[in-house]
Parts: structure tokens; C-alpha cells; sequence
């Protein structure tokens, strides 16, 4: 069960909604993590968006892999994706919740909910398939959406400040967990943070993004160094 | 966000546009074929004497839309701050049933209170010395007005208040915000973004007002166009000039209801997860003295003609009433057609709602295509056009080729469903776009539309706003008597049909005594209603 | 779903709607609710007529006679009525102009209505008066005449209906005008001051009286009969007015649908005839135009009878209506 990865490309993507205008040429490697920072409203979401299917460009393609899916519908594109809320229908139990990553009627088989199981299981939720969403922690939601991920099993995975409500320790954990998750399946994750330890701990490729375009983009590692960037070093000086 | 076209929402909202669309255009077609006979007609109606009754038809429509709706506010956020308050439910409930009652029924329950011969009329008149005057005249209708209008608004603003997730009011507790800027703060930006519509929609139904009009209106000074409408077609059969009376109508309303919705911004707070009860809620003890003096006040103006009909309701031989077959027969039909009117009205609504949820979503900024304005207030102005020309224009267009007589069930109901549906919409969309507002991110991920959905992610959520809706459509649908009456044949005799044939006939008492079998029909289903909204998933 | 409703509403007008059996002889008559609802005299003129005419009579009912020719305008020729039944005489110039009646031929000969009012296509039922009826426990002093309505103390007022909507409403507009003619508005502008309200129709109107808020509304002489039969009650009366009560005569007639229907012309010779006739006072109250074999309840010689009886033609009131209307709304709007 593992995915295969596939590289994300958004080909001269440009995109506009009421008087903001993004444009977007970027490449994002198959099978690894890249992290994307940037100032907020300099368009970070809106490339997720872009990539998840919501929002749709008006002009240039965005490609996974080779296909082409700049106009599928979101559904039919191989990504989940996680929010930083909202990742669970609250009138749904937890098993509901992931099984609908399977069947969209949350029609299960016998071995659909077993895979559930195991997947609460992997996230470190077993035995918690009847609680209800408000039941949870903000940790065991963003937890239950992992699980669904791994129900969903797709190639990409876009994850649009998922932690940013937790705690440092619980945000410790689950990028623990992703990392793990990402070392089984090796799909192709790009992670919107305004952490910068977010992206060392976890990231191997940077894309920086300001003013609705990628202004820079390469190693992790070689952004956290004198070397990096300028808008980059002035970005994450202003954080600190 | 940018969803797809063929989002199964927006078929739904264009079928139920096309329905409603038929329903009207069919009734001007017919009308119009009628009146290109004739059409001098249409000239003749535009006199000084029409100028006039548009000025009084325009003014108590916006005097008993503001007197209807701002009491409401209050009201309202009253109930919404005290969800302890004890008898709340049974309050919210007795709050449709003005609804149903025809409009006759109402002038006499609201005459019994103030009146010449009301309970209040000697104190009155040692109030004001002299004899009491009773309420003839502009402020009859305004008192009548406010009587079926407040409680429907003071509902439809609850259902918006309650879309304000729990997050902000935890919020507003923990900041210690007094009940005056957590009103500002939090319950006016949702009371703003539902109240254009609420108003609209008052606004409507007064500006069609007719029995009302005349009968407290104390004369013909006091007439709306809905009365010239209902003239033209009835006494001198002048369908030309029935056309551009409802077209001058439906005008009117167009400007003024486009002028409230200026008013109103279109914000949709985001919501988060819960929406839960406000039990943190910590009302200082004297908001709470200020709240309960609302909420008793309202009750008081809107229960007293409502006693005042179940008091002479009670003087009626009841159970001779109940025991008669005609009785039963005008019960089942009610109850049969008004729970068909409801449940299409409901239908028709969410699908509306949806439409326009999908269709504002697959908007990047700019302006709003037509159809989405048709599915947001467009539909209803359904409201102003009057079912006599609706009755009258499908008679004439189908009598060649169907058994009219057959056509008088189907129509009662789509027509009271289509006339109700306005109401419905209210009552939805607040919590329908609340509740797309944290879903439709991940209901396009995980490929859930169409009827799973319905079925998995919003019925659940919506089945308590639905309850209301449906509800007041089969409040509104159980008290109408405009389309029965044209259509009226002796196989679909309602309730309210036989409460007026026996008062036609002398039979006051009996009338009274179905007025009040009435009443207590739509409390009973009401609550019914409530009861299936309120069941959880399990 | 939407078929779904589609098909249970049409399941509904299936099992609402009553489609009779097409048995031969069958007679469909138009006519208001009142009639037929079951203490009107519909019941029991079906079953009289029936008994001895071996056919099945439909009734298919409207709010009332303004509404029932309306309905048979909007029907045309393919109206499925062969009788209409309750058109009252301000409406008839106004039904034979639309060319969808048949003269009746010989019916309406024992018929006996004040004026001696005739007609070539309908034939008058019953008949009555228009009169003020008023509470006699709050009004002490009630008008002797049109004259002391117009002049009374304006603090003892009347409900009376709106002539634009309704035929009561049209008839006190009708009287005015045949006592006053072209002193009419003076006269209205005067009375203007004793009107309560004007309600679209008599049973709002009836209702306030009842209720107490008027102590007179306008009504027909032939009100109290019900107090006094119903309710065994002589609380209320009609005031009897010097000038004459405008009369109220209504009328029945065959369409050209019926005309071709045998029955139509049996249940014409019918309706004047005791059969008929007997059911009209305690359950329409109102008087009967042909001959009745019971004696008349005891109440109704207690009514007022008018003195003088006034009514325009038909042609008269189709002419003038409209001009007439405006210039009580000219008076009554100010």
C-alpha cells in the first residue's frame, strides 16, 4: 500500500481573485517534503488551492506527475490535504470522519473498517472510532485527518498550516508523525508554515513565496545560511 | 474557491428557479393572452387615484416593516441570551402560529383587546378621555401587521443568531464583553448579514396585505394595490389591467427591497467547529430583568388576540365541531395539503440556497451573474404577485385542455409552496452557509456532492433550520385561503374554507370555534416539526 | 424528488377530486359556497331533484356570484355548467352580454318578486332587501330613515363593505344612489363620518357587528330571521327606512352548455316550485320568489317589510357601475 510519488509543477500559473493577482512557476520534487513560507497574504494558500483543485487558474497548467489537472475537480485529483481547521465534519464520529477519505456515501466494507482501525491505530488514536469530534483535543482532530490521509493513500499531500493551533510539544509529535508517515508511503508533501524549526526538522526542499510569487526557492539547508535568500533572511529576521 | 459548474447544487437551484419560473410566467401568459384582447386596460389603471393608493400601499408596508422588524432584533437576541428561559421552546412555537390564522381571524382576536368593545377599551378611553376610537385606520393595520410579523422575524433573526459559532462567545465571556458590545461586537454582524433579507421579506408580505387593509383600514383611503388587483380581475375582469398592477407591484417592491439589501452587507462570519448551546452565557441580573420585560412584552402583544381567540373559540360548541365530518374532512385536506406545500417549499428553498451557496462560491469576486441573484432574492418576489392572477392566468391558459377541477389540488399546494418558499429561504440559509463555509473545502476533497451530501453532511447539520422552515410553510400553507378560494371547488375544502363559508352563513361561533381548532392544528404540527428537527444522529 | 412530488400531488387531485361516473343524466350547476355548503339549501334541493328526476346533480361552488361569473368568463363556451345559479340582477346584463347564456323559454312563470322583475334568460330564486341591522342592547335610537343614517350622531357607527368587492357593499352603493341620484357624494361625504371601517366583504363586516364593534352593519332584512330561528334571540333588527330598501334579487340561468341538456330546463321548472322553494328561507335566508307548500317560520313575518321597493335595471347598473364606484372612492378616500 504505498503511493507512488509524483512531482508537482504549476506551469506559468497565474491566478486572480477580486484585485490581488498571484503567478506561480514552481517545481516541487516527487517524494519529498518542501516547505513553503512566506509573510502572510503573499499567497501561500492559494498555491495549496491551486494544486488542491479550488481554486482554478486563469491562466498557465498545473501538472502531477504528467497530468495535466489544471480544470479537474478537486476530488479526482490524487491529494488530500489537511487545513489548520475544519478538518472534521463535527456531527460525524471519528470512524465516520476517516472512512469518508474511502467512500464518499460512507459505504464501508468489512475491510474498509478495518483499514480505519489501523490507521487510528498508526495515528495514535486506537479505540477512539465512536468519539465524536468535539470529544477530541485540537491534537487528536488534526490526528484523525492524518488518518484519513493514510485511508485516502494518495501521492500528494498538502498541509496548509495543520499545527499552527497546537502546542509546541503536540507540534513536536506530529511532525514526528508525519515524518514517519512520509518515510512509509514517500508521497510528495508540500507543508505551508510560518515555523522555520517546522521546516528544518522536516523539510529537505524550501519554496519561499512573497507578494503572490515564488521569490525563491532550493535546499532547506541552504536557506537557513548566510547564503540564503536576502527576502528569505529578512523574512525569518522579522520573526525572530 | 472556485467550484465546479456542474455542481449537482446548481442543477437543483435551476430546476427548482425553472419551477418557480413556470408557475409565474405561466400565470402571465395566460393572463396576457387574455389581455391582448383588451388591452386598454393597462392604460386606464395608471390615474391620480392609483398614485395614491401605491403612496399608502409603499408607506405601511415600510412603517409595519420597521415597527415588525426592529422589536424583533430585541426579541430575539432576548431569547437568544436566555436559552433557560422557562417556557422558550413553547414561545418559539406559539410564534408561528399567527401564521396560520386568516387574516380575519387575527383583525377580530386583535379588535377583542383593542377595539371599541375590546378589554382594553375603557381604560383606553379613561386614558384618553372620551370614547375609545378603536384602532380603524393606520395604526390598525400597523398593530395587525406587527401582530403576524414580529414573531415570524424575531424567528428567522433567532435562526441567524444561532449560526454564530460558540468560539465567539466564549471568546466574548472571556473577555468580559457586557451585553451591550457583544451585541455590537457579535450578534449585529449576523443579525446585519440575515436582516436585509428578513426585512424584504416582511416587507412583502405587507405590501400585499388585503383583508387587513380594509377591514381595520377603516375605509377606502386605506387600500393597496393588491386590492386594485384583486378588482380588476374579479369585478370588471380587466386582465390587462391586472398585469400592470402586479407589474407596477412587483416594481415598487424591486426598489425598495434592492435598497435594503444595500443596506445589508453579505458576510458570512467563518465559522469553526462547534456550534453549541450558550450555556457560559452570564447575563448580568439587570440584562436579564431588561431581557425577560422584552420577551414578556412580545409575548403579551402577540399571545393577547391569540387568547382572545381561543376565549371565544371555547364558547363554541366544540365538540359538535369536532364531531362533524365536514369538519374532519376540511382537517385531513389541511393537514394533507399543507404538509405537501411544506415539504415542497422546503425543497425548493434548500434548493435555491445551495444554489446560490455553489454559485457565490464559484465567483472570483465581481459581480453576481443573474442567475445567482435569481436564486438569492430574486425568487422572492414570488411573494408580491398575487395568487389570484396566478388562479386566474393558469385557469385561462389551461381550460381548453384540462379538467380544471382536477388542477385545484396541484395548484393549491404549489402555489402556497411557491408563496412559502420565500419564508423557507430565510430560515435555511443561514445555517446552511455557515455550515458550507467549514464543509466545502473538504466535501470537494473527498469528492462528497450530490446526494451524499445531502444525505452525510448537511441534512445532519441542517435539520433543525429545515424543521423551521418547514413549519412556517406549513403554517403560512394551513391558514391560505387566496388560492383555495379562486380555485375553490368542493372536493379541497380546508379549515380555513369552512371557518369563513360558516361565517358567511351567520355561524360566527362555529368560525370561532374552527379559528381556534385551527390555531391549535398548527401549534401540534409545529411542534412535530420541531421534534423531528431536533432528533440526533445516532 | 421533484417527480416524486410531481406524482403525489397528482395522486392527491386524484383521490381529492371525485370524477362522477359519466351516467347519463347528469346536471352540473354553478352556483356560490353558501348554497351548498350543508345548511345551505344545496343538500336539499340535490335530493329533491334527484328523487324525481332519476339523474345526478353536481354541484361545483365559488365564493359567490361575483366570483361564479367570473368563473364562467373564465370557462367560455367549454364551461362544463349547464345551470349557473346565483347571479344576482346588478350582474345579469353583464352575464348575457357574454353570449354564454340560453333563454329559458318557459320557466319562471309562478314567480313572484316585488317590481315584477322579468327576464328572457334568468329567473329569479329568492330575493331580499338590503338593511341596516343593528344591536338593540347599544342602540337605542336606530335611523328611521336613509336621511337619519346620513345625519345621525357619527359616534354610533356602521361597518359597511366595500362596494369594489363585494355585492352587499355594491348594494348599499346602489340605494344611496337611488335616493339621493346626483346628491350622492354630499351625502356619502356625510355618512362618511358613521362608517367604522369597510371590509372587503359581509362576514367581515357581520363578524365586527357581532363582535360588538358596531352597533349596525349593513345586512339584509331578513338577518334577524336567523337570531331569531338559530339562535332564539330578538337582540338584533333591521331598521325599516321611510325612502324603500334596495332589493336584491337573485337569478338563475341555462348556459349554452346546458341548453343542450333536457335536465337544465326541468331543474329551471323546479326551482320555482315548492321542492325548490321550501328550502330557500331557513336556509338561505332569504325570501322566496316561488310557490312554498310549508307556511313561512313565524320569524319572518316579524321582518320589516319594505314599504317601497327600489332597484335600478340590470342595463342601468352595467352602464353606470364603474362611474358610480369612483365616485364613492372620489368621496370616500379623501
Amino acid at each position: 500500500m504505498t503511493s507512488t510519488s509524483a512531482a508537482v509543477r504549476l506551469d506559468h500559473v497565474v491566478f486572480s481573485y477580486s484585485d490581488t493577482m498571484v503567478r506561480f512557476d514552481v517545481t516541487f520534487a516527487p517524494g519529498e517534503i518542501t516547505a513553503i513560507m512566506g509573510p502572510s497574504g503573499a499567497g501561500k494558500s492559494t498555491l495549496l488551492n491551486l494544486v488542491a483543485g479550488f481554486e482554478i487558474p486563469r491562466e498557465g497548467r498545473v501538472l502531477i506527475g504528467d497530468v495535466d489537472v489544471t480544470i479537474a475537480p478537486p476530488s479526482e485529483r490524487p491529494v488530500s490535504m489537511v487545513f489548520q481547521e475544519n478538518n472534521l465534519f463535527a456531527h460525524l464520529d471519528v470512524e465516520k470522519n476517516v472512512g469518508l477519505g474511502r467512500s464518499p456515501a460512507l459505504r464501508l466494507a468489512t475491510a474498509d473498517r478495518r483499514d480505519v482501525a489501523t490507521a487510528l491505530t498508526r495515528v495514535g488514536l486506537a479505540g477512539m472510532e465512536k468519539r465524536l469530534p468535539r470529544e477530541l483535543s485540537g491534537g487528536e482532530r488534526q490526528r484523525v485527518a492524518l488518518a484519513r490521509v493514510l485511508v485516502r493513500d494518495r501521492p500528494i499531500l498538502l498541509l496548509d498550516e495543520p499545527f499552527a493551533s497546537l502546542g509546541p510539544a503536540l507540534r513536536e509529535d506530529m511532525l514526528d508523525l508525519v515524518a514517519s508517515l512520509h518515510a512509509e508511503r514517500g508521497m510528495t508533501v508540500l507543508f505551508v508554515t510560518h515555523q522555520p524549526e517546522d521546516a528544518r526538522k522536516l523539510a529537505k526542499n524550501m519554496v519561499f513565496v512573497e507578494a503572490g510569487t515564488v521569490a525563491a526557492a532550493g535546499k532547506t539547508a541552504d536557506f537557513f545560511t548566510n547564503a540564503g535568500p536576502e527576502a528569505f533572511r529578512h523574512y525569518i529576521g522579522g520573526e525572530r | 474557491m472556485s467550484v465546479s459548474r456542474t455542481d449537482p447544487r446548481i442543477a437543483a437551484g435551476i430546476i427548482a428557479l425553472a419551477a418557480i419560473g413556470i408557475l409565474i410566467g405561466g400565470a402571465f401568459a395566460g393572463l396576457g393572452i387574455e389581455a391582448a384582447r383588451n388591452p386598454q386596460g393597462a392604460a386606464d389603471a395608471f390615474d391620480s387615484y392609483l398614485f395614491r393608493i401605491a403612496r399608502f400601499t409603499l408607506w405601511q408596508a415600510l412603517l409595519s416593516t420597521l415597527l415588525s422588524v426592529v422589536p424583533a432584533i430585541f426579541v430575539a437576541r432576548a431569547l437568544a441570551r436566555h436559552p433557560a428561559f422557562p417556557g422558550r421552546a413553547l414561545i418559539l412555537r406559539l410564534f408561528a402560529v399567527p401564521l396560520a390564522l386568516p387574516a380575519i381571524v387575527a383583525a377580530l382576536g386583535i379588535l377583542s383587546l383593542y377595539g371599541r368593545a375590546g378589554y382594553f377599551a375603557e381604560p383606553l378611553a379613561a386614558l384618553t378621555g372620551g370614547t375609545w376610537p378603536g384602532i380603524y385606520g393606520l395604526s390598525g393595520i400597523l398593530v395587525a401587521h406587527v401582530f403576524f410579523n414580529l414573531p415570524l422575524a424575531t424567528r428567522l433573526i433567532l435562526e441567524a443568531l444561532q449560526t454564530v459559532p460558540a468560539d465567539q462567545w466564549r471568546l466574548a465571556s472571556q473577555l468580559g464583553m457586557g451585553a451591550r458590545s457583544s451585541f455590537r461586537m457579535i450578534d449585529w454582524p449576523a443579525i446585519r448579514a440575515a436582516l436585509p433579507g428578513i426585512a424584504g421579506l416582511v416587507f412583502m408580505l405587507c405590501i400585499t396585505s388585503f383583508t387587513i387593509v380594509l377591514t381595520l383600514g377603516g375605509g377606502p383611503a386605506a387600500t393597496t394595490l393588491e386590492v386594485a388587483i384583486y378588482q380588476a380581475l374579479r369585478f370588471d375582469f380587466d386582465p390587462a389591467r391586472a398585469v400592470a398592477l402586479t407589474l407596477l407591484q412587483i416594481a415598487l417592491t424591486a426598489v425598495v427591497v434592492l435598497a435594503l439589501m444595500r443596506l445589508g452587507a453579505n458576510t458570512t462570519g467563518d465559522a469553526n467547529l462547534p456550534v453549541a448551546q450558550r450555556n457560559y452565557i452570564k447575563a448580568k441580573t439587570g440584562e436579564k430583568a431588561l431581557n425577560t420585560a422584552i420577551i414578556v412584552v412580545a409575548l403579551v402583544f402577540v399571545g393577547g388576540p391569540m387568547l382572545a381567540t381561543i376565549v371565544s373559540g371555547l364558547e363554541a360548541n366544540l365538540g359538535r365541531l369536532a364531531g362533524e365530518a365536514a369538519v374532519q374532512r376540511a382537517t385531513l385536506t389541511s393537514i394533507v395539503l399543507a404538509t405537501l406545500s411544506a415539504t415542497l417549499a422546503t425543497m425548493l428553498a434548500l434548493s435555491l440556497v445551495m444554489a446560490r451557496r455553489a454559485l457565490a462560491g464559484s465567483r472570483t469576486g465581481g459581480e453576481k451573474t443573474l442567475l445567482e441573484r435569481f436564486t438569492d432574492t430574486g425568487a422572492g418576489f414570488v411573494l408580491v404577485v398575487p395568487p389570484i392572477v396566478i388562479g386566474a392566468g393558469w385557469f385561462v391558459l389551461v381550460r381548453q385542455s384540462v379538467e380544471v377541477f382536477s388542477l385545484a389540488p396541484f395548484m393549491v399546494v404549489t402555489v402556497n409552496a411557491v408563496m412559502a418558499m420565500p419564508f423557507a429561504v430565510r430560515a435555511v440559509r443561514p445555517a446552511y452557509d455557515a455550515a458550507s463555509e467549514r464543509h466545502e473545502r473538504l466535501c470537494a476533497q473527498l469528492g462528497i456532492s450530490g446526494w451524499n451530501r445531502l444525505r452525510l453532511i448537511d441534512w445532519p447539520v441542517l435539520k433543525r433550520p429545515l424543521a423551521t422552515a418547514f413549519s412556517f410553510a406549513m403554517a403560512l400553507s394551513l391558514g391560505d385561503l387566496g388560492v383555495i378560494a379562486l380555485f375553490g371547488s368542493d372536493a379541497v375544502q380546508t379549515l380555513p374554507y369552512l371557518l369563513l363559508a360558516r361565517m358567511g352563513s351567520y355561524r360566527t361561533d362555529d368560525a370561532a370555534g374552527l379559528a381556534l381548532m385551527l390555531g391549535l392544528l398548527c401549534l401540534a404540527l409545529t411542534m412535530l416539526a420541531d421534534r423531528l428537527g431536533r432528533e440526533t444522529t445516532k | 424528488m421533484r417527480s416524486l412530488i410531481l406524482s403525489m400531488t397528482s395522486a392527491l387531485a386524484l383521490a381529492t377530486v371525485a370524477f362522477p361516473a359519466a351516467a347519463e343524466g347528469k346536471l352540473t350547476v354553478y352556483t356560490y359556497e353558501s348554497f351548498t355548503s350543508e345548511w345551505g339549501p344545496g343538500p336539499q334541493v340535490k335530493k329533491a331533484f334527484e328523487a324525481d328526476c332519476a339523474c345526478t346533480v353536481d354541484f361545483v361552488s365559488v365564493a359567490d356570484g361575483v366570483a361564479l361569473l367570473n368563473r364562467v368568463k373564465l370557462e367560455g363556451a367549454s364551461t362544463k355548467a349547464d345551470i349557473v345559479l346565483g347571479l344576482d340582477t346588478n350582474l345579469t346584463a353583464e352575464a348575457k352580454a357574454t353570449g354564454l347564456f340560453a333563454p329559458h323559454g318557459a320557466a319562471g312563470a309562478d314567480v313572484k318578486v316585488p317590481g315584477d322583475w322579468k327576464d328572457d334568460t334568468f329567473v329569479p330564486y329568492d330575493y331580499g332587501y338590503f338593511a341596516v341591522v343593528y344591536d338593540t342592547e347599544t342602540l337605542k335610537n336606530p335611523p328611521k330613515s336613509l336621511k337619519e343614517l346620513v345625519e345621525g350622531n357619527p359616534e354610533e357607527k356602521i361597518a359597511i363593505q366595500d362596494p369594489r368587492t363585494s355585492t352587499p357593499g355594491l348594494g348599499l352603493l346602489l340605494w344611496v344612489k337611488s335616493v339621493y341620484g346626483d346628491k350622492a357624494p354630499e351625502a356619502w361625504a356625510k355618512l362618511k363620518g358613521r362608517v367604522l371601517t369597510v371590509t372587503p366583504g359581509w362576514s367581515e363586516a357581520y363578524g365586527l357587528f357581532t363582535k360588538g364593534e358596531a352597533p349596525m352593519v349593513l345586512s339584509y332584512t331578513t338577518s334577524p330571521a336567523y337570531h331569531m330561528v338559530a339562535e332564539n334571540t330578538e337582540r338584533y333588527q333591521a331598521a325599516s327606512f321611510e325612502e324603500g330598501h334596495y332589493l336584491q334579487i337573485e337569478v338563475a340561468g341555462i348556459t349554452t352548455t346546458g341548453a343542450k341538456n333536457p335536465l337544465a330546463e326541468k331543474f329551471m321548472a323546479f326551482m320555482t316550485s315548492p321542492g325548490f322553494q321550501d328550502a330557500v328561507p331557513e336556509t338561505n335566508w332569504m325570501l322566496p320568489a316561488g310557490k312554498t307548500d310549508k307556511p313561512l317560520n313565524p320569524a319572518f313575518d316579524k321582518l320589516v317589510k319594505p314599504t317601497k321597493t327600489l332597484i335600478f335595471s340590470a342595463d342601468e347598473v352595467a352602464a353606470n357601475r364603474k362611474a358610480w364606484v369612483d365616485e364613492w372612492l372620489g368621496v370616500m378616500s379623501k
